[in-house]
């Protein structure tokens, strides 16, 4: 047996996060820093050492655990989810930095949370078993929920119940469709689910199932409603690591379970699905526009956002009608990078807010204005995560939504022209906001006051850009290591099971 | 010499009791003798009973008492809880005006009570260990003499208890006007048709005492509709007795159960099946969304045992033996997850005061941040969350229900699931979220204290290794 990477990358940050829990507030920053900086190197490997040729599994690792379920503890990555669990390792090291002088309450129980959740959430991402793969994404709400009910806003309470309760509610019925496959196929394997036989009922019942948990996730609009509380009312951090890891668990979901599993249902579902997607692009983008609150705003953002993953992954149905394989990887892969990028633009965009609130201790937009006027330096990095955030070509915001629009466009025209409205409505909302905030003069005695950013959150938000740039100008970086597992799936997704 | 050589632990724990009652008349009332004495006499118990696990299946008392997979197991798992009870209550015991040594001792008997009914393979042993266990614990509500809602609860339970008794004796008799046997075995049997043929009128009489039987049965464990002397004799009982009877007992119950409608009445399954799939729908609706609206945590926590008992009950609708050790997982994680949220509670109330409202572990988490960190990994578990214990007793039920056809049962438990998460969720929020309303210090006793941490910490480790009581539990019924 080689070196289990795979689970040293799981169970070191989960282990030290009790650790850092045990040990109490005192070692607790540099504990938790040298935690974030150690997981991330060694998820490295995963990257340099991945067989990009391949569509296997890889790293895996497999040992029996609960041998009279047949439930196996089971891990192993692909292109698809490789970049996701990388993202997870650097945008702890991030959330360290972000937390590192700005928490001040139980800051070892606030490090050692984080800790926790990221070794469960890259779980999620290397689960290999069903039932594993259900542990972790169930497990992640734990540490989420007593993070925004501790040190969140004035309605935390209310968000981090909902939270909960909103996505508990999904994933119930996901493992009501695991069990029952398990009873058809006999086995909780997950790569054993896509080959397991499924008429077209079955299918439909499953899909559902699977819908209801990953669409709650991700969010899709209409049950989105849980997302913006949420983030309004987390802390900084917390807001972060929901927007660019916790929405992907959804998008994975999709990719992972219900398109491979059941491929004839998820044909059989596209319109609803790619009509919702426009929903959510369209019409959350116009909310988005009408928020007054920076939190909420972005968070619509990701909404609308996310809306532009879940019509990359199934707008493949009507590409596949065509016969047009390239097209439906495109839209796939692009759906991908969508959710890469996504979750360095988002933090950072939640990181922003937060470094103004750290200082004005306020997320409306009406309290800010000529920011840019003390805050020079902070300012061009807002401008350029919102420029990213938009989409401006030349930052990774740009080329998931490029690659899906023009996915669409080999489908049908008018899904095409409503998707790309988006980056009218998209540059409308984020550069307004920016207008009102950081350009024009002074706004008021608070903003007069304020300091540029301090080392700490200039390299906080600097690692950020790096990646933004970096996905922008080279998206091969991670479309390399994907397009095997992308053919492979496409495979799949087109051959029916009946 | 061999009927009485299977039966040791019970002979010793009695003779045991007994010694410990003449011993209590001799010490002082403020002496911990009484409880030490308890204690040692439930670890060599509970060592005789480990030593029966992986012994072969022996029946003795001609047929009435059998010692197997089934019972060796779950007497172990009944004493280690029955510890923990005695552990957690003694020192609220010791501050409140209940006479100590009648407490413990009384809590030995029922420990013998509920030893018996898990090896009783007769119908009349059967009665006769419920009956000791009923007994003790009408005599353990009531020991609070000065406190009114303690006597109102002991007066409710022993009335609807002796009805619960009478209506088990009915369908007992009815059994035996149908068979012309109380042997479990033996009517096994005969309804299987070997032997004496069983006619169409017999059968009849014997789904009418099946009824009655299963009436007992659900009244004793609190399934919803015999449900309604659970939430009052949780709230009016001191809270260490509110203990006992969520915990072990659920163990005997459940027990009870499978001795007569598996042991003996097997062959009528279609019969019963349908009615336990009612009781478990019916029980985890009513019991979760009536829990919401309680105020007071025990009268929660009863509620949340009827929901509970609706589970336990799905993983039996199905007949299958992957069913009953389902079902056997989740009763015996029940027990521990339970023992440890009251654990924590009797921690909290302290002399003069009783924890037993939600607003009293508000801010908990600062207070005391262990005995908060135990509650909401109990909480956690109750709730079904991974990677809490309680998620493989919901999966293992489950499983059990979708495999038996019954997915309509799996689906309802789950949105009952959800809805149960709400209320568990808010002793969680009224502990980390919210700031104390009684700054009190809490400082349980060391022993308490660390006894509370590996309750607390078993409850999470057997939900990342649940294996080995699985096995145990698929063993007993192989």
């Amino acid at each position: 047996m080689s070196f289990p990477l795979l689970s040293l990358t799981i169970w070191l940050p989960i282990l030290a996060g009790f650790l850092i829990i045990a040990l109490g507030d005192g070692p607790a920053r540099k504990l938790a820093a040298a935690t974030s900086v150690l997981t991330m190197l060694v998820s490295l490997p995963l990257y340099f050492g991945f067989d990009s040729s391949t569509a296997a599994m890889q790293f895996t690792e497999t040992v029996a655990w609960l041998p009279s379920f047949d439930i196996n503890y089971a891990i192993g990555v692909d292109g698809i989810s490789m970049p996701l669990i990388i993202l997870t390792t650097l945008i702890n090291v991030i959330v360290v930095i972000s937390a590192w002088d700005v928490i001040k309450d139980r800051p070892a129980m606030y490090l050692g949370a984080f800790s926790i959740m990221t070794g469960l959430m890259i779980g999620v991402f290397s689960a290999l078993d069903a039932i594993l793969f259900y542990i972790f994404f169930e497990a992640t709400l734990i540490p989420m929920f007593l993070i925004i009910g501790i040190w969140g806003g004035p309605r935390r309470v209310y968000a981090t119940v909902k939270f909960f309760l909103y996505t508990f509610l999904g994933s119930v019925f996901m493992l009501i469709a695991l069990i029952y496959m398990y009873q058809q196929g006999g086995t909780f394997s997950i790569l054993a689910m896509h080959e397991l036989p499924l008429n077209k009922d079955q299918q439909f019942w499953i899909f559902l199932a699977f819908l209801a948990a990953f669409a709650v996730k991700i969010p899709m609009w209409p049950v989105h409603t849980w997302l913006p509380d949420a983030h309004v009312e987390a802390p900084t951090a917390g807001s972060a690591v929901l927007a660019a890891i916790m929405l992907k668990m959804g998008g994975y979901g999709f990719l992972r379970f219900s398109l491979p599993v059941t491929p004839d249902a998820s044909g059989f579902m596209d319109t609803f699905m790619i009509v919702i997607s426009l929903v959510a692009i369209v019409y959350i983008g116009f909310v988005a526009l009408a928020q007054r609150d920076m939190k909420k705003l972005i968070a619509y953002s990701s909404i609308s956002h996310m809306g532009f993953v879940t019509l990359g992954i199934f707008i493949a149905f009507r590409l596949i009608a065509k016969g047009d394989d390239a097209g439906v990887a495109l839209g796939l892969e692009g759906a991908i990078i969508q959710m890469v990028s996504h979750g360095f633009i988002s933090a950072a965009m939640f990181l922003c807010v937060g470094v103004m609130y750290d200082r004005i201790h306020s997320r409306e937009i009406a309290d800010y204005g000529g920011v840019i006027n003390t805050m020079p330096i902070f300012a061009a990095f807002m401008v350029f995560f919102a420029m990213a955030n938009a989409g401006l070509p030349g930052t990774s915001g740009f080329v998931g939504e490029f690659m899906v629009i023009l996915a669409s466009f080999k489908a049908n025209f008018w899904i095409a022209f409503l998707a790309a409205s988006t980056l009218i409505l998209g540059a409308a909302y984020t550069l307004w906001m920016v207008k009102r905030v950081i350009m024009g003069p002074i706004g008021n005695d608070k903003v007069a006051a304020l300091t540029d950013i301090n080392p700490r959150e200039f390299w906080m938000l600097a690692i950020l850009a790096i990646f933004v740039l970096l996905i922008g100008v080279w998206p091969n970086v991670i479309g390399s290591v994907m397009h095997a597992s992308i053919e492979n799936l496409v495979q799949h997704i087109s051959t029916s099971k009946y | 010499m061999d009927n009485l050589q299977i039966a040791t632990p019970e002979i010793f724990l009695l003779a045991a009791t007994c010694a410990v009652l003449v011993v209590g008349l001799f010490t002082k009332p403020k002496s911990n003798a009484v409880y030490w004495l308890s204690q040692l006499t439930l670890v060599i118990t509970l060592m005789m009973a480990v030593s029966q696990i992986g012994g072969e299946t022996k029946t003795g008392f001609s047929g009435a008492y059998t010692v197997d997979a089934l019972s060796a197991s779950l007497k172990s798992w009944l004493l280690v809880v029955a510890v923990g009870i005695f552990l957690y209550s003694r020192d609220y015991v010791g501050a409140r005006k209940i006479q100590r040594h009648e407490y413990f001792v009384l809590g030995l008997f029922a420990v013998s009570g509920m030893m018996i009914m898990v090896s009783a393979t007769h119908m009349l042993t059967v009665y006769l260990g419920l009956e000791l266990l009923a007994l003790s614990q009408y005599a353990m509500v009531a020991l609070h003499r000065d406190n009114g809602r303690a006597a109102e609860a002991a007066m409710k339970y022993f009335v609807l208890g002796a009805l619960a008794s009478g209506m088990l004796l009915y369908g007992m008799s009815m059994v035996y006007g149908a068979t012309g046997s109380l042997d479990l075995n033996v009517i096994a049997d005969i309804l299987a048709g070997n032997g004496d043929a069983m006619t169409a009128e017999r059968t009849i009489g014997a789904r009418f005492g099946l009824t009655f039987l299963i009436v007992g049965i659900a009244f004793k464990l609190g399934a919803v509709p015999f449900h309604m002397w659970v939430p009052d004799v949780y709230e009016g009982a001191p809270t260490s007795v509110t203990m006992f009877i969520s915990t072990a007992p659920k163990i005997a119950a459940f027990a009870m159960l499978i001795r007569l409608l598996v042991g003996g009445l097997e062959t009528l399954s279609a019969d019963w099946q349908q009615m336990l799939a009612i009781m478990a729908a019916l029980s985890m609706v009513v019991g979760n969304l009536i829990a919401i609206a309680q105020t007071n945590i025990k009268r929660m926590l009863a509620y949340s045992t009827i929901s509970h008992v609706g589970f336990l009950l799905m993983g039996l609708v199905g007949a299958t033996s992957e069913g009953y050790s389902a079902a056997m997982f989740y009763a015996i994680t029940y027990a521990f997850t339970t023992l440890a949220a009251f654990g924590v509670l009797l921690a909290v109330s302290r002399e003069g005061h009783e924890a037993d409202e939600l607003k009293d572990l508000a801010g908990l988490g600062k207070r005391n941040a262990l005995l908060a960190t135990v509650m909401m990994i109990a909480m956690i578990s109750l709730a079904g969350v991974p990677p809490a214990v309680g998620f493989y007793a919901k999966l293992s039920v489950l499983q059990a229900a979708v495999g038996a056809g019954f997915t309509w049962l799996a689906i309802l438990a789950v949105i009952m699931s959800v809805i149960g998460a709400f209320y568990y969720l808010r002793i969680i929020k009224l502990m980390f979220f919210d700031d104390a309303t009684d700054e009190t210090e809490v400082k349980p006793a060391g022993d308490v204290s660390a006894a509370l941490a590996v309750n607390g910490v078993a409850v999470l480790v057997l939900g990342i290794a649940p294996g080995f009581i699985m096995s145990a539990c698929i063993a007993a019924f192989a």
